[in-house]
């Protein structure tokens, strides 16, 4: 990298952090509209998260006594940097990702481990039984969901080597060579199966009921988050906010990384073009959020730790390897004359 | 401390029991539900006192929970409100001066807003968080005053 390059990698860190933080907020704000309409209540405004933010940074910073400070201290930060270095490594709609060519989706299997040690780490860090139940639970959690998440990158990579695509692990290539591409009715199930299967890992990655063992308000008075308040409270508050924009991003790259330009028209490379997209782009992230995150929440109560353990262990760990499954036998069967033809009847 | 504007847009209420009867608990769950739905005013409930922005303390102050109330006020970050939801906590109610009790509540931490009821309907409630948001305005003019002062 010359120094031009690493002064434009700066610079678009800067936004692209200020684009997560923006919509991520906006999401939370849209997930409680949606959710209180859902609850047939009127909910509160859409910039409620912003309100809340504005307020969290203006209240008193109190540090426990029997805390390792330094480290209750940098754990918000830690969650919130970490967060949005995820970012850096995710296409946005039509923008390529700003650290393009320098990391693939292995690394961000071990990224999203990130906000979630942070979070551990200030759990333990803060000296209340209640944080320290919340961080055990929270890396119980962290290994149960690990796995099924391990077997649909698996599943993908795999399929792109298969079709002797250079780097198949490279989210680029993921995201240029969506999964549903070159397959028969099986590999379609395959696929849809490995996309429910991410869409259920994903409220477990941000702690989201039912997958909220580790911050219960009700139970363990809030968990990991007992001893934050203020500032570093509402940091992580945005790393929250930046980490559903990941999830939300890292689900529409794989499975629905299409754009609208070409569509409807517009030429490509056009200003014109580009903003469609980035606006099509965040509609695609509101909705599969919104049933990822909202619709979920809504409609589920917590489940206890063991229960979330067995979730991820078994039903959906099967369910993800059958859906491997169905996509090798899908290319397995693409060579039989009749077996692309079930779906030309459609 | 600083009066932020947010801060009347999002208080985020902790409730305390010092001993009551559960009637002001079950009125203060009521005021969540849908039909009078809190969260349109940003009002959320939270499950510890480092989050919170108004302690919600109900009953007349058994004497085990003075010190506890005492902690609990201690804990909350600034700005700060505090609202005494229901009779015993006001006034002691009908156990007023009794031997166990080590209240009314303003005996123990200063009390921002009564709402009075035995128990109190939510609209009461609802119109005490009204009654915070005006003292909140009010405390924020003064701060303003000294500040154009200077």
């Amino acid at each position: 990298m010359n120094g031009m390059d690493i002064l434009m990698a700066v610079i678009g860190s800067v936004l692209v952090m200020l684009f997560g933080i923006f919509f991520g907020l906006v999401f939370k704000g849209i997930d409680r509209v949606l959710s209180a309409r859902m609850q047939a209540r009127i909910g509160p405004r859409v910039r409620q998260p912003f309100w809340d933010v504005g307020k969290l940074f203006s209240k008193e910073n109190i540090i426990p006594e029997n805390a390792v400070k330094w480290m209750f201290s940098s754990a918000p930060v830690l969650g919130l940097a970490s967060s949005a270095v995820m970012l850096l490594y995710l296409p946005l709609g039509p923008l390529a990702p700003v650290l393009q060519g320098h990391g693939d989706i292995i690394l961000m299997l071990y990224l999203l481990v990130i906000p979630s040690l942070a979070m551990v780490t200030g759990g333990f860090a803060s000296g209340s039984p209640y944080a320290a139940v919340g961080a055990q639970r929270e890396m119980v959690m962290m290994m149960s969901y690990e796995f099924p998440l391990a077997a649909v990158v698996v599943s993908i990579a795999w399929k792109l080597n298969v079709f002797g695509i250079a780097n198949p692990f490279s989210i680029t290539s993921i995201a240029s060579n969506p999964i549903w591409m070159n397959s028969g009715i099986l590999g379609i199930i395959g696929s849809a199966i490995l996309l429910v299967v991410l869409i259920i890992v994903t409220p477990a990655e941000l702690s989201k009921i039912p997958f909220d063992a580790p911050e219960a308000e009700t139970e363990i008075v809030g968990g990991l988050l007992a001893e934050y308040s203020g500032r570093n409270l509402g940091i992580f508050y945005l790393a929250d906010a930046v980490k559903t924009i990941v999830m939300g991003a890292l689900l529409v790259a794989i499975f629905f990384p299409w754009g609208i330009a070409g569509i409807v028209g517009l030429a490509a490379g056009s200003v014109g073009a580009i903003a469609a997209d980035i606006a099509f782009f965040l509609l695609k992230l509101f909705l599969v959020l919104f049933v990822s995150v909202t619709v979920i929440r809504t409609s589920f109560a917590r489940l206890k730790i063991d229960q979330i353990v067995y979730t991820y262990w078994a039903p959906l760990t099967i369910a993800a390897l059958f859906g491997l499954v169905l996509i090798i036998w899908d290319l397995n069967l693409l060579g039989i004359e009749w077996y692309p033809q079930v779906l030309g009847g459609w | 401390m600083k009066l932020v504007k947010s801060l009347d847009k999002s208080l985020w209420v902790f409730h305390v029991n010092s001993g009551s009867c559960n009637g002001c608990d079950i009125e203060i769950v009521a005021a969540l539900t849908p039909r009078y739905d809190v969260e349109r005013f940003g009002i959320k409930l939270v499950g510890s006192p480092r989050h919170a922005d108004v302690l919600l303390v109900t009953g007349p102050v058994t004497k085990p929970m003075r010190e506890r109330i005492k902690r609990i006020y201690d804990q909350t970050p600034d700005p700060k409100v505090v609202m005494c939801v229901g009779t015993c906590g006001s006034t002691g109610g009908v156990f007023y001066d009794s031997y166990t009790l080590d209240g009314p509540i303003d005996d123990v931490i200063p009390v921002t807003i009564y709402v009075i009821g035995c128990p109190p309907r939510p609209e009461a409630i609802i119109d005490g968080v009204v009654k915070a948001w005006a003292k909140l305005e009010e405390l924020r003019g003064e701060t303003k005053k000294k500040e154009g002062k200077k």
